[in-house]
C-alpha cells in the first residue's frame, strides 16, 4: 500500500480564526501526528496564493492527503477540491476541519481551550484522512423533457418558460381545464387588474405551444426511475368524450338537462353533467361527470350524444394510463381553501350569508353566477339564488389562519384579498357599509401599503381590530357578529347582511399521498419542503424535483410566478448539460458479508436498495442513481456489510477514536 | 505422527460448553483417536501441578471456555497460554464475556451487597461475606479474588482462534476440530464460524416483506409466534441480522428468536450498539408517541442487545462513580 503523506493547512481567515487562536503554535503541535509530512498556516487559504501553496506542496512533498483547517466545508470544500484536482490528486482525498464555526466563532472567550479543541479536531481529521481513498463520479444521461404537475398560474408559467428553453413539457392537470385558482378571481390585488384578462392569454399560449403537451383531467399515479430519467405513470380519467373528434362547439353542454353545483363557482352557480370548468376553459373539450350524468347513473337520456355533430360522445370510455419519460418534475399543485365548516362559531355552511372570499370573487366576476352582481344569498326550494344587495358587509380576516385550533401559519394573502373584497363592494355598492375585522394588517408586498391606505380611507370602510367570537343568524338570514375591538377596547355587536371569511389556505387534497409518490418532505403545514429555506427555495431533497408556487408555502400571484420561473430555471439548469454527475459518496454493499436481512431496504428513504436473489443468495443491491448518500442504510446495517463511501465505519471510528484518545478499538 | 496434545479448561462458565463437548457423543472418540487429552478438570483427574510440570508449549491446542471473573481464572489462563502452542476461546463467555459479563453493570461491592445481604432468599444474620483468606481450626484457607470487572479471554491473554456460541453447536466444534487437525485454519484471530449474519442461513429470511417496520415490540411470551414467518417482522427482537451465522439457525428452527450468542461479524466493533442502531432504524417513525411506545417496549435493552458481549463492547462496563451535581 502506498505510504500516506499528509499536508495540513491552517487558515487564519483574517481575524476570524487567528484572532482567537495562534495558528503558528498549533502548527508546531501537528508535526507530531502520524503521517504528517508538512503543516503550514496562511492568512487566507481560499485565496489564490493559499490554493497555490497546497498545489505546490502536493508536488514538492509528494502529498497524497490534504487537510485544510478553515471554515465550513459547505463554504470552501469545492474550492480546495479543485486545488487538489489541479495538482493531480483525487478531490476526495481532501479532509476539511471546520475550526471557524466549530471553534473560534463559538468559543472566542476562551482561547486556550479553543486551541486544545482545534488540535483535537485536527488530530481526528488526520486519523480519518489516513483511511480516505479516491472516489470517482459517474456521468449519467438525462431525458430532455419535464413533467409539470398542476395547471394553475405556477404550472402555466413554469411550462411556458421550459418550453421556451426548448424542453418538451407534459403539463398534467387534474381538472378539465387549466387556469387554477387564478381563473376564479375577479381582480388581483393591489393593482386591480382583471384576473382573467391577464391569465387567459397565457392559457392560450400553453395550448398553442408545440413543446407543451397538455394532459388535463389526469393525475400522476406513480413515479419510478431516477433523477434525469423518471418514468411517470399518469391516469387520464374517463372523459366520455372523444377529444380528437370533439370540436368544442358546446352544443352538448347547452342541451344537457342535468344541473350540478359548479365547483368553479364555489357552489353558488350550476354547471351541466357534461361541462367545461368555465366558459374560457383550455382545452375547450368537455367531460362528462359520471356521478351526475343521467345516462351513466340511470341509463336514460343520451341527449348530448343525439346533438353532438361529430359523434364524439363515448359513454364506454374508461380511465387510461400513459407512461411519460421525463428528466425533471415541477410540482405546482397549488392550494385549497381550509374547510370553514370546521369553525362552527362562524356558521359557514349553516348560515347562508356567511361566504368565503373565493365565493365573493365568483359573485363579483362578470362570468360568475350573478354576472358580477354582489348580492346576499337566498335559498328557494333547496336551490341557491341571488338575494338583495347587502347594506352592510363584514369581512373577517384570518378566518382559520394564525389560529392554534385550526391553521397556525399566516395565509399571506388574506389581508390584501380582504381589502380587495372591500373594494369590490365599495365600488359596486357605494351606499353600503363595509366592516373589516382584522388581527393585524400585513401589507408587506410591493404596493400593498399604498393599497391598504387607499381602501381604509374609503368613507364606507370601517376597520375593527378583533376576530369575531361568534356569529348568529337572524330569521331573515342577516347576521349578528360579536366582536371585541382592541383598538377601542369595546365589545361590539355588528349587524351584517353578508359575512365574507378570508379563509385559511392549505395544501390541496391528496397532496400528502402525492408527496409520498414524489418522496419529498413536507413542512409542519403539510406544504412541500424546499431544500434550503433561503438558498434553495425551489429544490427538494430529490434531485430533479422542484416546487413551484403555493405548494412550497403561501404566496400571492407575483411571488408564485417568480417562484415558478425559478423552478423552471432550476429544472432547465439540471437538464441543460444532457447529463448529470452522480455523487461519489454512495452506499455500497460488501456482498461477501451481506446476509440479505433487508434492514437497509426498510430504512432507505429513496427506495434505492432492493434485495435480489443471486445464486440462491439474498443480497442487497444499491441503485447508485437513486442513492443520495444519506447514510441511513450504513448506520442501520446490522452486519457492517453496507458502507458509505467517504463515511465508512473505519473512517468515522478512527476519527472518533482519535477524539476519544484511543478509547475505541 | 505423534498424537496431538489437547487441553480443555473452564473459567467463569455454566458448564454448558463442557456439555457441548460431551454432546459430540461418539465423535469425541475420533478426537481421542487423533489427540491425547492432557488436561480436562471437569472430566479427567488432572491437577494444576500437572500442567505446571509440563514444559512450555507442551500442549498443542488448548480450549478455554468461560469468562475471566476471578484471579484464579486469570492465573490459569496465563499458565495455559504459556504451556500451549494454540489457545482457542471456546464459547460466548470466553469469546465476548458472555452472560457473566452482564455483571459489569455492577461491581464487587454492589454484587456482594446484594448476593450476601439483600437478596430476598438470603439468611445471613451475621453478615458473613466470603474472604480471600480465612483461618479455620488453625488452617489457613484461601479463595481467589473476585474482581470488579468480568473480561473476555483475549482481554487477559493472547487468543489464536475463537469458537463462538452459547454453547458452540456440535457442527461448529466439529468443523473447528477438523480445521485444526488438517491445518486448514484461516488467519490468526479469526472466529471459526460463518462470515455472514445469521439471516443468510435462516430459513425464514425469504419470508421477509420488502420493508420491515416495527410498530410494536413483543417478548416471546406475549405472542403466539408464526413459525413460518420472520420473527423480526412479527415484532419480536431477533438479533439474527446482527449476529454471526454458522449455528444452522438452531434457535430459529426451535421456534425462538436469535439472542446473539455467536457475536458480531468481523466488521462490527460493538454488537449491542449495532443491534440498537438497526432495531431503532426500523421502528415506524411517522408518529413520535408511537416511537416512544415502541422503544419502551424494549424491556432491558442492555440485556437484549449486549446479552453476550458487554465486556467486549466499546463501553466494556458501567462506570460506578456517581457524579455529584
Amino acid at each position: 500500500m502506498e505510504e500516506v503523506r499528509i499536508g495540513i493547512y491552517i487558515c487564519h481567515c483574517g481575524k476570524n480564526i487567528a484572532g482567537v487562536i495562534n495558528p503558528k503554535r498549533i502548527v508546531e503541535h501537528l508535526s507530531r501526528l502520524p503521517n504528517v509530512v508538512v503543516a503550514k498556516e496562511y492568512l487566507y487559504m481560499c485565496s489564490s496564493p493559499g490554493q497555490s501553496l497546497i498545489e505546490e506542496d502536493i508536488k514538492e512533498y509528494n502529498l497524497n492527503r490534504i487537510i485544510v483547517a478553515a471554515c465550513s466545508p459547505r463554504m470552501h470544500e469545492p474550492t480546495f477540491q479543485s486545488a487538489l484536482i489541479r495538482a493531480g490528486l483525487n478531490p476526495y482525498l481532501l479532509e476539511m476541519v471546520n475550526i471557524r464555526e466549530h471553534a473560534t466563532w463559538v468559543h472566542e472567550r476562551d482561547p486556550a481551550e479553543t486551541e486544545q479543541k482545534v488540535i483535537g479536531l485536527i488530530r481526528a481529521a488526520v486519523h480519518r484522512a489516513i483511511n480516505l481513498y479516491p472516489l470517482e463520479v459517474e456521468r449519467l444521461p438525462v431525458v430532455k423533457s419535464v413533467l409539470v404537475v398542476g395547471g394553475g398560474i405556477a404550472g402555466i408559467r413554469a411550462s411556458l418558460d421550459l418550453a421556451k428553453a426548448g424542453y418538451k413539457v407534459y403539463l398534467v392537470e387534474k381538472n378539465q381545464s387549466i387556469g387554477g385558482k387564478m381563473a376564479q378571481l375577479d381582480k388581483t390585488f393591489p393593482t386591480l387588474d382583471c384576473s382573467q384578462c391577464i391569465l387567459t392569454p397565457m392559457m392560450v399560449d400553453v395550448s398553442n405551444n408545440p413543446n407543451i403537451i397538455l394532459q388535463t383531467y389526469s393525475v400522476v399515479e406513480e413515479i419510478n426511475g431516477r433523477p434525469g430519467e423518471f418514468e411517470v405513470k399518469v391516469r387520464q380519467k374517463a372523459r366520455y368524450v372523444d377529444w380528437d373528434a370533439c370540436t368544442g362547439c358546446g352544443t352538448c353542454v347547452e342541451k344537457c338537462p342535468a344541473r350540478v353545483p359548479s365547483e368553479f363557482d364555489e357552489g353558488l352557480g350550476t354547471r351541466k353533467a357534461i361541462y367545461f370548468d368555465f366558459p374560457q376553459a383550455i382545452p375547450r373539450r368537455p367531460v362528462i361527470d359520471p356521478d351526475h350524468c343521467l345516462y351513466l347513473i340511470k341509463g336514460v337520456c343520451r341527449v348530448c350524444e343525439k346533438f353532438c355533430p361529430t359523434g364524439a360522445i363515448k359513454f364506454e370510455d374508461e380511465d387510461q394510463f400513459l407512461t411519460l419519460k421525463v428528466g425533471a418534475i415541477v410540482v405546482a399543485t397549488g392550494y385549497q381553501l381550509y374547510d370553514m365548516r370546521k369553525m362552527y362559531e362562524y356558521g359557514y355552511g349553516k348560515y347562508r350569508n356567511v361566504i368565503t372570499g373565493m365565493q365573493l370573487e365568483r359573485l363579483s366576476s362578470a362570468n360568475g353566477p350573478t354576472s358580477g352582481r354582489i348580492t346576499t344569498i337566498e335559498i328557494e326550494r333547496g336551490k341557491i339564488k341571488p338575494g338583495k344587495e347587502p347594506e352592510t358587509v363584514a369581512i373577517i380576516l384570518c378566518a382559520g389562519s394564525r389560529d392554534e385550533n385550526h391553521i397556525k401559519y399566516c395565509c399571506r394573502i388574506g389581508c390584501m384579498a380582504g381589502l380587495k373584497h372591500a373594494y369590490y363592494i365599495a365600488h359596486a355598492l357605494p351606499n353600503s357599509k363595509i366592516i373589516i375585522c382584522y388581527t393585524d394588517i400585513r401589507a408587506f408586498g410591493k404596493g400593498f401599503e399604498e393599497f391598504y391606505q387607499r381602501i381604509r380611507s374609503l368613507p364606507n370602510v370601517f376597520m375593527v381590530r378583533g376576530r369575531p367570537m361568534e356569529i348568529f343568524e337572524n330569521k331573515d338570514g342577516s347576521l349578528i357578529l360579536d366582536v371585541f375591538d382592541s383598538n377601542t377596547n369595546r365589545r361590539l355587536t355588528i349587524n351584517a347582511d353578508l359575512v365574507v371569511l378570508e379563509t385559511a389556505l392549505v395544501p390541496p387534497q391528496g397532496f400528502e399521498e402525492f408527496r409520498k409518490i414524489l418522496k419529498i418532505s413536507c413542512d409542519p403545514g403539510g406544504f412541500g419542503l424546499e431544500l434550503h429555506p433561503k438558498l434553495k427555495p425551489v429544490e427538494t431533497t430529490v434531485d430533479g424535483i422542484y416546487l413551484a408556487g403555493f405548494i412550497q408555502g403561501p404566496k400571492d400571484i407575483p411571488d408564485t410566478v417568480a417562484h415558478a420561473g425559478a423552478a423552471a430555471a432550476a429544472a432547465s439548469a439540471f437538464l441543460a448539460k444532457g447529463y448529470i454527475e452522480s455523487i461519489p459518496y454512495l452506499a455500497h454493499v460488501d456482498e461477501d458479508i451481506c446476509s440479505g436481512c433487508g434492514v437497509c431496504v426498510s430504512v432507505c428513504p429513496y427506495d434505492a436498495i432492493t434485495i435480489e436473489v443471486t445464486d440462491g443468495r439474498r443480497l442487497a443491491k444499491v441503485n447508485s442513481v437513486k442513492c443520495k448518500g444519506c447514510g441511513a442504510c450504513a448506520a442501520a446495517c446490522p452486519s457492517g456489510a453496507m458502507q458509505q463511501h467517504y463515511f465508512t465505519d473505519k473512517q468515522i471510528l478512527s476519527e472518533v477514536s482519535a477524539l476519544a484518545e484511543g478509547v475505541v478499538a | 505422527m505423534a498424537k496431538a496434545k489437547i487441553a480443555l479448561y473452564w473459567c467463569a462458565s455454566c458448564g454448558g460448553c463442557e456439555e457441548a463437548i460431551v454432546d459430540l457423543a461418539e465423535k469425541i472418540l475420533d478426537v481421542v483417536d487423533k489427540a491425547d487429552i492432557v488436561f480436562w478438570p471437569v472430566a479427567l483427574d488432572f491437577k494444576k501441578s500437572d500442567v505446571e510440570n509440563y514444559p512450555d508449549k507442551y500442549i498443542d491446542v488448548c480450549f478455554i471456555n468461560g469468562a475471566i471473573r476471578f484471579s484464579e481464572h486469570e492465573e490459569m489462563a496465563k499458565l495455559l497460554r504459556r504451556k500451549s502452542k494454540m489457545v482457542i476461546a471456546f464459547g460466548s463467555c470466553s469469546h465476548l464475556g458472555g452472560i457473566p459479563g452482564l455483571a459489569n453493570l455492577w461491581n464487587k461491592e454492589t454484587i456482594f451487597r446484594y448476593v450476601y445481604h439483600e437478596a430476598p432468599t438470603v439468611v445471613n444474620k451475621e453478615g458473613i461475606e466470603p474472604q480471600e483468606k480465612v483461618k479455620e481450626d488453625g488452617m489457613e484457607l484461601e479463595l481467589p479474588s473476585f474482581w470488579n470487572t468480568v473480561r473476555a479471554l483475549d482481554q487477559v491473554i493472547e487468543v489464536d482462534y475463537y469458537i463462538p456460541g452459547c454453547a458452540p453447536t456440535p457442527k461448529i466444534i466439529e468443523d473447528a476440530i477438523n480445521a485444526i487437525f488438517t491445518g486448514q485454519l484461516p488467519e490468526k484471530g479469526s472466529v471459526l464460524a460463518s462470515q455472514q449474519a445469521l439471516c443468510a442461513e435462516c430459513p425464514l429470511n425469504e419470508t421477509k416483506p420488502e420493508k420491515i417496520t416495527l410498530t410494536e415490540i413483543k417478548r416471546v411470551h406475549q405472542i403466539i409466534l408464526d413459525h413460518e414467518k420472520c420473527y423480526l417482522t412479527q415484532g419480536v427482537l431477533c438479533l439474527g441480522p446482527v449476529t454471526r451465522g454458522g449455528c444452522d439457525s438452531l434457535c430459529i428452527k426451535g421456534g425462538m428468536p436469535c439472542t446473539g450468542c455467536f457475536g458480531p461479524l468481523d466488521q462490527t466493533i460493538d454488537q449491542g450498539a449495532r443491534a440498537a442502531s438497526f432495531i431503532t432504524s426500523i421502528i415506524e417513525y411517522e408518529d413520535e408517541e408511537l416511537i416512544e411506545k415502541v422503544v419502551n417496549d424494549i424491556v432491558d435493552p442492555i440485556g437484549w442487545f449486549y446479552r453476550y458481549s458487554l465486556p467486549k463492547s466499546i463501553l466494556k462496563r458501567r462506570n460506578m462513580e456517581v457524579k455529584k451535581k
